[in-house]
């Protein structure tokens, strides 16, 4: 019998590896990084010393029990870090860990991929100097180093303030906080957000703690460009009141997360289109099966849930995993969790309207913005390809190489999406879905094969 | 109801380079894809284009697509990245080099100017190319081309010229009532034409089977890597004496390499699969030895048709009067696929094509039974 394979050891990954563990089924854990924890709660290098208050202020109860319940599991899990899977078929795993590849093959398999940040480019966004909001946290939290001396943040997303605050109190100069939806969005989102009274307390509390500390927040504010010659120097933004310039040497930017769903597509896994995370997501129902009776999807990488919830639909995708192995679940706990899932389901929508996405990012941008860095692929190229008729986004990836090159479109192919839909004049959901291909992440000429 | 000269089934280079010359010599013609032109094997292949190692049968044919390729951005508008960077034919043993030494001899006369290379030559000239190599044949003006402009742009241009061009058209019914063909598509289009064009690739069996004259075609999956743009080494397209891996590098850096099969998803769309892939991985080191430690960032595959012999099939039909074949061309169709459509637009336009296919006629399925 092939073994329960989880992709992921973060906090969806972990809760499902901790419920089967419970019912006396060792599973796989596969984890790209070197120590689970997921991105959220990822933890510092083995010998750096923090404490979990100071890497992960609210959230450090959470964390650490994360962290201490995979420790915990030690034992009872084959827990391989380091393992980059690169690819699916049927049934089995590719996976790459030291420079060797070997296939695994699963019985059933529970994809937890989580999330990257939404990059809507401007123009300077490939200078030095300039980060995702995701990847400044990972600097501070897992190296313990800031991106800049003079930083500013901006985009829009729960963790735009969440950040400024982590590196204002990590004692860095926060110079301002840019955020791009205005606050009648957020006071119009209130309803929603009282779905999840704690989670909200906490944003307003890190607004109100920069706004206390001297630290400008902005809102209806739009990051236009960030100048530089060899390296970020300033930024300009715009707001109600015009056009303001900004002297900084470090940018971290984004508009809230985007699912990693190549493990899901690669797997065969249905797709609908989601107007709440503006994506193409793998189908799953409220217990996390996917299309496909085998495979089971939880947390990030399923749709944007956040971490308390991947931690909820982890556990639940476990017992389903149970269940339809022929274990008996009582229904209670499914359903509790399943009950919880739905009321932050009702948060999320607060969410998206709260910091809403910005519809005319893609009418704004010029054609000369690099969209695609890896081929360095122009707002402008695009634009001609889709003039000359084409509008299904794979075809358009065919003519001008957009999300072509090492990144496979996860870093571009939400705002590809976005130029092609404005240029074609279609709806976003209506020009196909970027495919994906194999190899998920880079794979090395001369690695050795396992037989 | 639609009424044309020619319909043409299939948006590949072959059923596109048609309606590019049907167009251009005045004729009316309507070119029904049922997803997008060149997407499938014309717009996903390798990339090679390539006389050297056809069958002799195909080189008149092969060399009338040299001079095609040679006038691309008068005939398309664009230069589709066509190179002639000349293709090399590795040998991995003396059995080899000797049967590409028989093959330079027996295609004397086509034009091609092999050159033998022995292990020296090649070190001196190739200094790229791997110690597994122990001689090569050089064809300097063969060479290779990005396929995925070029394809589609043979379709652009027949509509340029004219000609109709249905995308995501799935043709659902074809019949011949005496006279004229009928064709109705799954969006409604209604057609008739006294000649049709079936250039359907991978799918083109069941016109043809259709007609009473079924082939043994079987789907193949080439599967294709591209690494991340790379300092500028390899200065020609490469191949393997008896098969295994070939592989050029673009302008850009990418090199792109190809080897073994993959498997179809379904009936239209197919992946390399993880064996070909650590199968190309593990040869290119050896073949290519500074490949190693560079990266592969993508891999795909398309669905192309095989026929037992390896040799596509070119011309009338032999059951159904006005029914043109141009398909199967078992993963070598792109650089030849032009010289086709241009002899099928002979054959509607002056009765015959120049170049004798005879080679390639469809009767000579029609003795056997196909299972």
């Amino acid at each position: 019998m092939s073994p329960v394979v989880i992709v992921g050891a973060g906090p969806a990954g972990i809760r499902a590896a901790q419920t089967l563990v419970a019912h006396g089924v060792r599973p796989i854990l596969l984890d790209e990084a070197a120590r689970g924890g997921g991105q959220i709660y990822r933890r510092q290098p083995a010998n750096f010393k923090r404490s979990a208050v100071k890497l992960y202020g609210f959230e450090a109860h959470k964390a650490s029990a994360i962290h201490q319940t995979i420790d915990d599991l030690h034992e009872q899990l084959d827990y391989r870090p380091d393992t980059l899977v690169w690819n699916a078929e049927t049934a089995a795993l590719d996976t790459l860990h030291d420079g060797r590849a070997t296939r695994l093959e699963f019985s059933r398999v529970i994809v937890a991929t989580g999330a990257t940040d939404r990059v809507l480019p401007v123009p300077g966004w490939t200078l030095p100097g300039v980060y995702s909001l995701g990847a400044a946290q990972i600097a501070l939290k897992f190296q313990g180093c800031a991106i800049g001396e003079r930083v500013v943040f901006a985009g829009s997303g729960p963790l735009l303030y969440l950040v400024a605050y982590q590196y204002a109190k990590a004692g860095a100069n926060v110079l301002a906080v840019l955020d791009s939806s205005p606050f009648s969005a957020q006071a119009r989102a209130l309803p929603g957000l009282l779905a999840q009274p704690a989670t909200l307390a906490k944003g307003i509390y890190y607004r109100s703690w920069l706004t206390a500390h001297g630290i400008p927040v902005h809102q209806g504010a739009s990051l236009i460009e960030i100048n530089g010659e060899q390296r970020v120097q300033s930024l300009n933004w715009r707001n109600a009141k015009g056009s303001q310039h900004l002297e900084c040497d470090a940018v971290a930017f984004a508009h809230g997360l985007r699912s990693e769903t190549q493990l899901a597509d690669l797997l065969g896994c249905e797709f609908t289109w989601n107007p709440l995370n503006r994506a193409w997501l793998p189908q799953r129902d409220s217990a996390g099966r996917s299309s496909i009776p085998e495979i089971y999807l939880a947390g990030d990488g399923a749709g944007i849930m956040g971490a308390d919830a991947a931690e909820m639909a982890g556990e639940r995708a476990a017992l389903a995993v149970l269940e339809d192995s022929g274990y008996l679940i009582p229904p209670q706990r499914g359903n509790q969790l399943e009950h919880a899932l739905n009321r932050i389901g009702s948060f999320r929508k607060g969410l998206e309207q709260a910091f809403a996405f910005p519809e005319d990012w893609a009418a704004n941008a010029a054609d000369h913005l690099i969209i695609c860095r890896c081929e360095e692929v122009r707002a402008g190229e695009i634009r001609q390809v889709v003039r000359e008729g084409h509008w299904e986004i794979n075809r358009v990836k065919a003519h001008c190489r957009v999300g072509m090159g090492r990144c496979q479109g996860r870093m571009c192919g939400a705002a590809a999406a976005e130029i092609i839909a404005c240029e074609s004049q279609r709806g976003v959901s209506d020009i196909g879905r970027l495919r994906a291909q194999s190899p998920i992440k880079p794979l090395p000429f001369g690695l050795e094969v396992e037989p | 109801m639609i009424e044309v000269d020619a319909i043409i089934i299939g948006g590949g280079i072959v059923g596109a380079s048609a309606a590019l010359f049907l167009s251009k010599a005045g004729r009316r013609v309507a070119l029904l894809e049922r997803d997008f032109c060149g997407s499938h094997s014309s717009g996903v292949n390798y990339g090679g284009v390539r006389r050297q190692g056809r069958p002799l049968s195909q080189l008149p044919l092969s060399q009338q697509a040299h001079e095609i390729w040679s006038q691309l951005p008068q005939l398309l508008g664009i230069d589709g990245e066509y190179q002639r960077s000349g293709h090399l034919k590795l040998a991995r043993s003396f059995n080899d080099l000797r049967a590409l030494q028989d093959y330079a001899a027996s295609s004397q006369g086509f034009g091609l100017d092999l050159q033998i290379l022995d292990r020296d030559e090649l070190r001196a000239r190739f200094p790229w190319v791997g110690d597994v190599a122990v001689g090569a044949s050089f064809c300097p003006d063969d060479g290779n081309a990005n396929p995925r402009l070029v394809s589609p742009a043979f379709a652009q241009t027949a509509r340029r010229h004219g000609a109709q061009v249905h995308e995501q058209c799935a043709v659902t019914a074809v019949e011949h009532d005496g006279q004229r063909f009928r064709v109705n598509t799954a969006n409604g289009l209604e057609l008739r034409a006294p000649w049709l064009l079936n250039c359907a690739g991978a799918w083109a069996g069941k016109l043809a089977e259709q007609f009473g004259e079924a082939v043994p075609m079987h789907a193949g999956h080439p599967a294709m890597l591209v690494t991340e743009p790379l300092p500028l080494v390899m200065n020609a397209s490469t191949g393997v004496e008896g098969g295994g891996i070939y592989a050029r590098q673009v302008t850009r850096g990418n090199c792109v390499l190809g080897g073994g099969q993959g498997f179809a998803l379904d009936d239209a769309r197919a992946r390399p699969g993880q064996n070909a892939v650590l199968e190309i991985l593990r040869q290119a080191v050896e073949l290519y030895p500074f490949l190693e430690g560079a990266q592969a960032i993508r891999t795909w595959s398309g669905t192309e048709g095989y026929l037992p012999d390896r040799q596509p099939v070119i011309g009338h039909s032999g059951t159904q009067p006005g029914l043109l074949h141009g398909f199967g061309f078992a993963g070598a169709g792109f650089q030849i696929g032009p010289a086709v459509g241009q002899a099928l637009t002979e054959i509607i336009c002056s009765g015959a094509s120049t170049t004798s296919l005879d080679a390639f006629s469809i009767t000579r399925f029609h003795s056997i039974s196909v299972a």
